[in-house]
């Protein structure tokens, strides 16, 4: 079976998942089956088949398992939506169809070959950079929980450190394609460990100084971790050197204690994530992630059901889905949603691997990492592992932004994967 | 770069097993800790969507069901209004629950194990609570509210528990409250801060009272059962012997010559039991009192927050075992020195010797059913132990019998029950304000009564016709 018709088939249970998902909750409501839930598995169907079409007439050897586990989260995700909030789950839909629009947009103009953007490195760099300022601009600049993630431009309002961390990984990627021989070549042994060399430590202090600054500026702990976290990845797939890797983490742990004693935000969100029951806390800026923890006691291992459960959680549909997913869904639920993430960052690394030129790789290595780490961040904010911050879980969060840079995200990895496996297949 | 990559996607698989043991962690191994945190209320707002179980008295009258409101939410109704306020409890989504509603929760909710309730979801189960049958009888409750409340403080409280099972027929504290009146906040907090009659406290396993003379049941289990003494053994009665130091009164100053044990309980002696109680010793004494229950959280069906120990207290109200050496052994043995005990733990001295000297745990809920009537839970009798040997026990009764034939004033309270007893007038203050007791028990059941802070009077004329009253209701009579 060719790539394109195993895509195909693996939309179908994708879609079944959805009818089946909009039945269950039918039935929690109202006691009754409505016919609306075929509708909108067909809907979701037609919308997931007109796109791969879109994929089989441009990227014909693309991977085929990318788009359908991506699209295998995504109507999860809506089910989910669908259950807290109808209305809500209309509007994600539309940005479903406004993200596979934009998925087939980017696919289209980088057809002809995607290493164009390796030209336009700088430029990239400092328009995620500006992306990620830009919430801290006056007047379009919204804060929400002390941290500074989103814009509002009147009506419409979104996330720009969502489609920053793609320019992040563009930028380090081509940058990195082009020094790694150097980096790898002058590299002095220190005590069993290989340190970079003193002149390549410049860009290196380049980004950790970003880093910092997006934790000063931005001041979401979550944020600085995922761009630090992908660019410690990409750098370790470009040099294999650990000790990169350690002098990097070495210098994010110093940097990180150093802004957390002198922020009073983040220091907070510290001290709520090491004891959120305390008594004078568990009612207020402890309450999110007590109320987390606290739906997730209730899932136990088979969960409450799809709208079985009790939402007190605030955000339950952005921040805090994956703690209604334990609830209703309970342990084993939430283990094959992390399991889909592993399968799709399978894939992506994959990819990473067969690609023959090394500015593919460390693309595909850097978006892949880049959304495992999202996964981590927000989930591990919301199991208490780190402090929670307010990352969405991708492609299942409700959140326009959040959606469409992913869409962006998975439109580049196959643009890598269908060139890297025509090429695999040629040889 | 493959192996770069197969390292990062290693690492990725790794940060991940630490969220899935994270997740596990929460959903699964600390969840009973994280459902039973205080700021947690979850189980209560999910609870109001769930058809509360009924709960009835064993002659099948309703004293709690749940009423179903327009916004699908459950709510509890008390149809017996006061009756049951004590013991029952009540279950508010703003106020949590107390009494029974809070012991047998986990049925009234209909509360399963994990497999049973995905099997039960499979099947499109609703999650429905389970109907619960208790031991308490309407009309004996009914009998002994109202005996309290003509009493000349309407103040005290009584417990009739079965001589055989520890069953408990009856459990009323007065003043009671109507568990209707508390989903009002005002209403509530009224009754709370009642610091005057305190309607909220359960008087029958709250309450510590000094026993006065119906600690001399305990008293002369300890001595007869010891070997020490039979109910024949000669004893002075002497006014103002000298007990621990310091010359004890009779009550009026009455002097006794030498007279027999039974004598002495009859009469209510204090110099005799005074004397007994040196004479044993706080260890002996300890011992007894341990196996009657005191100084131990009461083995019954309700919240630990409803109950009380029984024992010696210091002036801050700290537990004091009887060997402690600020314990007046020879005034513990009369039932005064610092003794603060509760109805519910006199009544299980007097089953106890009723039921021929083993001890039972006093239980309410008797059965519960599920909503196809299956019995879902069938509560057994179950002894807490032996006290003393059926002997001694018998040897006791007969002093007890002794008591009610032959004691001042009893005689006349109790004809038309045969029944065995021991009446108490505590002392609280020099004016002659007084707790009075009686405790006693015919062939099926035993009953305390206590009636507080009288002003005169004395257990045999006010707390003696009240047991007398619910003995009748409970079909004792002669």
């Amino acid at each position: 079976m060719s790539a394109r018709n195993r895509e195909l088939m693996a939309l179908v249970p994708a879609s079944l998942l959805v009818t089946a998902g909009f039945a269950a909750i039918f039935i929690q409501r109202s006691q009754v089956l409505s016919d609306v839930s075929l509708t909108y598995g067909a809907i979701f169907l037609g919308l997931c088949v007109v796109t791969h079409i879109v994929i089989r007439f441009t990227l014909p050897d693309a991977d085929p398992y990318l788009f359908p586990l991506v699209a295998l989260l995504a109507c999860f995700g809506l089910v989910i939506i669908y259950r807290l909030d109808p209305a809500k789950a209309l509007s994600q839909a539309y940005w479903f169809v406004g993200g596979l629009v934009l998925f087939s947009g980017t696919i289209i103009a980088l057809r002809k070959d995607f290493r164009v953007l390796e030209q336009y490195r700088y430029t990239i760099a400092a328009a995620a950079l500006a992306l990620l300022l830009l919430p801290r601009l006056p007047g379009i600049g919204a804060q929400t929980n002390g941290a500074y993630l989103g814009v509002k431009l009147g009506p419409i309002a979104f996330q720009p450190a969502e489609f920053a961390k793609i320019g992040i990984v563009v930028f380090l990627a081509a940058y990195l394609r082009e020094h790694r021989d150097v980096m790898i070549l002058s590299a002095r042994r220190v005590l069993g460990l290989t340190f970079p060399p003193l002149k390549h430590f410049g860009p290196l202090l380049f980004v950790w100084v970003a880093a910092m600054a997006s934790l000063f500026i931005i001041r979401d702990i979550g944020s600085s971790l995922m761009f630090f976290g992908a660019f410690l990845a990409v750098l370790y797939v470009a040099t294999n050197r650990l000790g990169f890797v350690l002098v990097g983490l070495v210098l994010f742990v110093l940097g990180a204690w150093a802004v957390t004693h002198t922020v009073g935000h983040i220091q907070a969100r510290v001290d709520i994530w090491l004891n959120p029951f305390a008594s004078d806390r568990v009612l207020n800026d402890g309450y999110q992630i007590a109320q987390g923890l606290f739906a997730q006691a209730d899932g136990g291992l088979f969960g409450t059901g799809f709208g079985g459960s009790l939402i007190l959680t605030p955000a339950p549909s952005t921040d805090l889905i994956y703690a209604v997913i334990v609830d209703e869904l309970g342990l084993a639920g939430a283990c094959g949603l992390l399991l889909v993430y592993l399968l799709l960052a399978a894939r992506g690394f994959k990819t990473a691997m067969i690609a023959r030129d090394s500015f593919s790789t460390l693309l595909a290595a850097g978006l892949t990492a880049v959304l495992a780490l999202q996964v981590f961040v927000i989930v591990g904010g919301v199991t208490r592992v780190i402090p929670l911050t307010g990352v969405t879980l991708p492609f299942v969060s409700y959140g326009g932004s959040s959606i469409l840079a992913n869409f962006v995200l998975l439109a580049l990895l196959l643009l890598v994967s269908d060139r890297a496996r025509r090429e695999v297949a040629r040889r | 770069m493959k192996a770069p990559i197969l390292k990062l996607y290693g690492m990725v698989v790794l940060l991940f097993a630490v969220l899935i043991g994270f997740t596990s962690y929460w959903s699964v191994f600390d969840a009973e800790a994280l459902r039973n945190q205080p700021a947690n209320h979850r189980d209560e707002l999910q609870e109001q969507r769930i058809k509360r179980g009924t709960i009835r008295t064993a002659d099948g009258r309703l004293i709690a069901g749940s009423i179903k409101l327009s916004d699908g939410r459950y709510r509890r109704r008390y149809p017996q209004h006061d009756l049951f306020g004590h013991p029952v409890g009540y279950s508010f989504a703003n106020l949590g629950a107390t009494g029974v509603e809070d012991y047998y929760n986990d049925q009234l909710t209909g509360r399963k194990s994990e497999l049973v309730s995905v099997f039960d979801s499979l099947l499109g189960k609703r999650r429905v609570g389970e109907d619960l049958e208790t031991n308490l009888d309407a009309k004996v409750q009914k009998v002994a509210m109202d005996a309290l409340r003509a009493s000349p403080t309407g103040r005290g409280a009584v417990v009739a528990l079965d001589v055989k099972t520890g069953a408990v027929r009856a459990l009323v504290s007065s003043p009671p409250y109507d568990p209707k009146d508390l989903d009002n906040a005002r209403v509530y907090r009224r009754l709370a801060t009642d610091s005057k009659t305190t309607p909220l406290l359960d008087r029958a396993t709250q309450s510590r009272y000094p026993p006065g003379s119906t600690f001399k049941a305990v008293t002369a289990v300890a001595a007869v059962d010891s070997g020490r003494y039979t109910p024949a053994s000669q004893i002075s009665g002497k006014n103002n012997k000298v007990i621990s130091g310091v010359p004890l009164q009779n009550f009026a100053g009455e002097d006794f010559a030498s007279l027999s044990l039974t004598d002495a309980l009859t009469k209510s002696v204090n110099t005799v039991f005074g004397e007994i109680g040196e004479k044993l010793g706080k260890t002996t004494m300890k011992r007894y009192m341990d196996r009657f229950g005191f100084d131990a959280i009461p083995p019954i069906d309700l919240p630990r927050a409803q109950l009380t120990r029984s024992g010696e207290r210091t002036a801050s109200g700290g537990l004091l075992t009887p060997t402690s050496r600020r314990v007046d052994v020879g005034r513990m043995a009369i039932g005064q020195d610092k003794l603060g005990v509760t109805p519910l733990q006199m009544a299980t001295v007097a089953q106890t010797i009723g039921n021929g000297g083993v001890r039972m745990k006093p239980f309410i809920g008797a059965k519960a059913f599920d909503q196809d009537g299956r019995t879902t839970l069938d509560k057994k009798p179950e002894e807490a132990g032996r006290v003393m040997s059926g002997a001694s026990a018998a040897a006791v009764t007969a002093m007890m019998k002794q008591v009610v034939k032959e004691g001042t004033g009893t005689a006349a309270a109790l004809s038309g029950v045969d029944l065995a007893g021991k009446t108490g007038t505590a002392e609280l203050n020099a004016n002659g304000l007084n707790d009075l007791w009686f405790i006693g028990f015919t062939t099926r059941h035993a009953v305390a009564v206590v009636v507080e802070q009288v002003q005169g009077g004395q257990g045999g004329t006010v707390a003696a016709p009240i047991a007398k009253k619910v003995l009748e209701a409970l079909g004792d009579g002669r």
